[in-house]
């Protein structure tokens, strides 16, 4: 649970930094809440494959009838349901702190709702890639966090949307990228997994 | 072992072309100059800054062609394993990062008389950013495997996914700016339909390209002849 | 001239402009000819050590 602590930790420290204008905060809100979310997801990250792929599973799977494909999709499901999922149940306590009205809030938890899957599997493809890197972990964040930003950019945008009284296209946006992400992201970390896998 | 399809001919056909290319490329960039700095005016609404305009749009024009060629060389050395592809993608990319690089710079000197600040979220600024940090991590991660074979297809990998989620970040960057239109957007270049304008920025672009294609033919060069020596030296030590 | 320099008074952005690129075109030309001269010289000396 050190995802939802860091996610829990940065929501109380921001306001400590900014101030207590619940104004402003509630502006940034949906940025800084998703943007924590991202983080808070990164920590576990470098360590999706890494024991299996230690322990020789993951050889023995690739050899097995079960694709590869299959088992990067159900790590990917695990990974949100132990981070993206907790995070997203959290999230309307935190907006608590930063002063989001109702709809607002509703807001953010659907977008962190539909949106942290596409977070788990775009991070798949990067610890894929990284797995039999030593010190993977440094240019997992760096390889992540870009891909990733459409995410950010659509979650927060839907809160900021819903602030102001606009539509809420950027929810539409955010469920249509997160699809894409989980049907593609396995193939592309199977791909990577076999090519680390492989001599 | 690696085997070399042909990178024989390739070095044969690179030694004839690049003089030229690269010559080709030199007096595109003096007419670009020239026409942009003495020919051209300045415009009635930016004035002299306009002429940033012609280093500007060229280098991100030339760090997207560079990043859509990295990606289609990625796409043939995954699909057919083709070695000179994985040369062709490895080589392309420090010298796509840096013209993005320089867009930002250029961008960000021309915003500034513009908009007032150094760093505007400008969508094009925005998402050349992430362009920028696309490549480094390409780069930092062909530099992370030990084994050349391995490293190209995870970098492949990464070229490929970034070429897909390039648009999509394109595009959410493009809807972001509208989201917030507070300020008026001043539309960069103004209305340009003036020939006066056109033909340096065209000069400098096609200079630019040609520039990038010789330097990445001098790189694939040099590319192919370290590896030539590296199996030397391998075979060597057996 | 001077006009030419002055830029109308945008020359602290324009100089710098043209002046990163070129300097960055130029020396990404000569980093990768010098490269390119090098691993040319170490394939050749390789070449010439090698007992045929």
């Amino acid at each position: 649970m050190l995802a939802l602590a860091f996610f829990a930790a940065v929501a109380t420290l921001v306001p400590l930094g900014v101030g207590s204008d619940l104004a402003l905060l509630a502006r940034i809100a949906g940025g800084v809440l998703w943007v924590a979310a991202v983080l808070a997801s990164l920590l576990a990250l470098d360590r999706l494959f890494q024991a299996d792929f230690e322990d020789g599973s993951l050889d023995a799977i690739a050899l097995s009838p079960l694709s590869l494909e299959t088992i990067a999709l159900a790590k990917i499901a695990a990974h949100w349901l132990t981070t993206g999922l907790p995070l997203t149940a959290l999230s309307p306590l935190l907006a608590l702190l930063f002063g989001l009205p109702a709809k607002a809030t509703a807001a953010l938890f659907v977008s962190l709702l539909i949106g942290t899957p596409s977070v788990s599997a775009v991070g798949a493809v990067g610890a894929s890639l990284t797995l039999s890197i030593r010190r993977g972990g440094l240019i997992l964040p760096l390889i992540v966090l870009p891909l990733v930003s459409p995410a950010v950019i659509f979650g927060a945008g839907a809160v900021l949307g819903a602030l102001d009284g606009l539509g809420n296209g950027a929810l539409a946006l955010l469920a249509a990228f997160s699809f894409a992400a989980c049907v593609l992201s396995p193939f592309a970390s199977a791909a990577a997994l076999r090519l680390n896998l492989g001599s | 072992m690696i085997r070399y399809a042909n990178p024989a001919r390739f070095m044969d056909l690179s030694g004839a072309i690049l003089p030229w290319l690269a010559a080709a490329a030199a007096a595109l960039l003096a007419a670009g100059l020239y026409l942009g700095l003495f020919v051209a005016p300045g415009d009635y609404q930016q004035g002299d800054t306009v002429r940033i305009m012609f280093v500007h749009v060229p280098a991100a024009w030339t760090a997207m062609m560079a990043y859509a060629l990295m990606a289609a060389a990625s796409l043939v050395g995954l699909v057919w394993r083709h070695p000179l592809a994985d040369v062709a993608a490895k080589t392309a990319a420090p010298l796509g990062a840096l013209f993005t690089a320089l867009g930002l710079v250029t961008g960000s000197l021309w915003g500034r008389p513009m908009w007032g600040a150094w760093w505007v979220w400008d969508g094009r600024l925005t998402s050349f950013l992430l362009l920028l940090f696309l490549y480094l991590g390409y780069i930092a991660l062909w530099n992370a495997f030990e084994e050349e074979t391995r490293a190209a297809r995870a970098a492949a990998i990464l070229a490929l996914v970034g070429a897909v989620n390039l648009p999509v970040i394109e595009f959410s960057v493009q809807w972001w700016t509208t989201l917030h239109q507070g300020e008026s957007i001043v539309r960069k270049g103004g209305p340009l339909i003036s020939a006066v304008f056109l033909w340096p920025l065209f000069a400098m672009a096609l200079g630019y390209t040609l520039l990038f294609f010789s330097l990445w033919m001098l790189r694939m060069r040099t590319e192919i002849l370290d590896r030539r020596a590296r199996s030397l030296m391998l075979a060597g030590e057996t | 001239m001077s006009a030419f320099w002055a830029m109308g008074g945008y020359a602290a952005y324009v100089w710098p402009a043209y002046g990163v690129s070129l300097l960055s075109l130029a020396g990404a030309s000569w980093l990768a000819w010098r490269g390119y001269r090098r691993a040319r010289a170490r394939l050749a000396a390789l070449e010439g050590s090698k007992p045929r």
